[in-house]
């Protein structure tokens, strides 16, 4: 029986087909990434699964109950970490915990916040803010915050896009570290191929949108851990990649495809109202740089 | 001395030449077009009582002028809490709202250029009932209706522009409602509050001049009154002095604090 489920699901903003028909199948304990192109509908796609968004048709079913709202059983490690920049590392971990642990004391819950903490290795970091933190520790304490919170899937959105290589390196070897530690279920969402396929038991394309579906899936035979230098020859994982990447670019045929393409980090803090002009007269609301940096690029392909 | 160290002085040399212009004109003018009006040396051979024994009491309006201003911070401090006490919760049912908003955003749109002098005729009526301090109540009616727009609308603009990843980490965490307004709406907002918090405070202090005159009451405003109608106009000047350099105290005070918020 298949721990999570997805059943032709489909989704649409303002009749702007996102998603059509996907299915999924996931296995307990299992790895999968899903690639696809930066806009095909990744969050989207996510944000259904963890019941941020409510798809128009299809189900989502975890442990083959149907998942209504949101809940701790789906942790969701966001694209943009999402901390809260007002409380501490410990402080953002902790509300998660204080939240899906009720029962337990308060040592207990501080241990059990300051567990995960140091299983990211940010214990030197405790007390500090998020914007005191650089990028890639800031996507530590996110998953720190999700994992301590025992997800029954892990669903990790991007998590690593807007780092440099070699901290992304370093942070694919500690997702894979914990999720052998925990024999954690896991969705990884990716638009790098090879990391999909350096991470999961199986890595599934996504097609470009509109009508956005999942495509066959390929498994990684490849037994954990990886090694990265090594796998660079693996004539397999070549060849999983060669398909992967073919299915994708196939996918868009030769049409041309548009592509929305983040450019910015998304910046945490509010608009700024000091400056000189007092905000007694207007009825605008503020603009956040993270809202307005799309930009959108036709590519040929 | 040489160039580099004279830039150096900049941010004082500059305002003092500022200072030392106005100055001048002011003195020219007394002498010339507005020969009512006292010049500098005349206003501060009258006023120097004022401000050498500024706390001062000789009689109920011949004050120290720093007393005077004590009790104007007094009337002050006390409408302001009371905007804010009222205008926060607006601010937030505002910005959480959208049938709120539609309900209440044109009226709110009506009352918010009313001028003071306007309102505080209508704030003695409204505490006609109260008898001796009727003065006192309608003056913190108008300084409290007058001041909390600001707060209002900057915390309704902080409150609408909190990021949706936010909301999506208190419903990935099932927040309840409590929960939800205390860790994440309130510190999402806190910066836009203050920033209302501030210019609340400058518009309340505004108003205090207005009010004070109309009711008579001890204070800078007051004190101003009562000289201009003693026709000593130097004590004018003296009044406008103090008000504007309070006001400007206040402001500065105002976004130490808040800039605190803004780092968060
Ligand atoms: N709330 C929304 N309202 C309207 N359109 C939306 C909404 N959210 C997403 N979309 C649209 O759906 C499409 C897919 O968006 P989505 O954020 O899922 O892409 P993505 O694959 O995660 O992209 P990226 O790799 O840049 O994160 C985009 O065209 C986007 O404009
Ligand atoms: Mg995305």
């Amino acid at each position: 029986m298949s721990f999570l489920e997805l059943n032709n699901v489909s989704k649409s903003f303002g009749g702007h087909a996102v998603l059509k028909d996907v299915n999924l199948s996931i296995a307990k304990g299992e790895f999968v990434a899903i690639v696809g192109f930066s806009g095909a509908g990744k969050t989207t796609l996510m944000s259904i699964i963890a019941g941020l968004l409510k798809p128009d048709t299809g189900t989502v079913k975890l442990e083959g109950r149907e998942m209504g709202g949101p809940g701790p059983d789906r942790g969701l490690v966001f694209q943009n970490y999402s901390l809260l920049t007002w409380l501490t590392v410990f402080e953002n971990v902790k509300l998660a915990v204080d939240q899906v642990f009720p029962e337990k004391s308060e040592t207990e819950r501080a241990a059990h916040a300051t567990e995960f903490i140091e299983m990211v290795n940010l214990a030197p970091a405790r007390d500090k803010r998020p914007s005191e933190l650089s990028g890639g520790m800031r996507q530590r304490v996110s998953v720190a915050r999700t994992l301590a919170m025992q997800p029954k899937v892990l669903l990790c959105d991007e998590p690593l896009s807007a780092l440099d290589a070699l901290t992304r390196a370093n942070l694919q070897d500690e997702i894979a570290r914990i999720r052998t530690l925990h024999n954690q279920t896991v969705v990884l969402i990716t638009n790098d191929p090879d990391e999909g396929i350096y991470l999961a038991d199986r890595i599934i394309p996504l097609t470009a949108g509109p009508g956005a579906t999942l495509g066959p899936s390929f498994t990684v035979d490849i037994p954990h851990p990886r090694d990265r230098k090594a796998l660079n020859h693996d004539p397999h994982f070549k060849q999983i990649r060669r398909d992967v990447i073919d299915f994708l670019l196939g996918s868009k045929g030769a049409r041309h495809a548009t592509v929305s393409k983040k450019l910015v980090l998304p910046d945490l803090e509010p608009e700024d109202l000091s400056g000189r002009a007092p905000l007694i007269g207007g009825r605008r609301t503020a603009i956040r740089r993270s809202e307005i940096k799309r930009e959108t690029v036709e590519v040929d392909s | 001395m040489n160039e580099s160290k004279l830039k150096q002085l900049d941010w004082l040399l500059l305002p003092l030449i500022g200072f030392a212009i106005v100055l001048a004109l002011w003195a020219v003018s007394s002498v010339t077009w507005a020969t009512n009006l006292p010049s500098p040396v005349k206003t501060w051979e009258s006023s120097k009582v004022y401000i050498l024994e500024p706390f001062a009491k000789r009689g109920e309006m011949d004050q120290g002028i720093l007393r005077f201003t004590w009790y104007s911070l007094i009337l002050v401090a006390k409408g302001y809490v009371l905007a804010l006490v009222i205008g926060t919760p607006i601010g937030f049912f505002l910005g959480l709202s959208k049938a709120f908003t539609k309900t209440f955003d044109p009226i709110i749109q009506i009352l918010r250029p009313v001028s003071p002098l306007a309102w505080l005729p209508l704030g003695l009526v409204l505490f006609l009932s109260a008898g001796k301090e009727a003065g006192t109540l309608g003056a913190l009616f108008t300084i409290a209706i007058c001041s909390m727009w600001p707060t209002v609308l900057n915390t309704a603009v902080g409150v609408r522009s909190i990021p949706q990843d936010y909301l999506n980490v208190a419903k990935v965490l099932k927040l309840s409602r409590t929960k939800t307004l205390f860790k994440v709406l309130i510190p999402a907002t806190l910066p836009y509050m203050f920033t209302g918090f501030r210019l609340s405070l400058g518009i309340a202090w505004l108003v205090i001049v207005a009010a004070e005159m109309l009711t008579g009451r001890p204070g800078v405003g007051g004190f101003l009154w009562q000289e201009y109608n003693s026709l000593i106009y130097e004590h004018i000047i003296l009044s406008i002095v103090t008000i504007g350099v309070v006001g400007f105290v206040l402001d500065r005070l105002m976004s130490v604090v808040e800039r605190r918020f803004k780092t968060i």
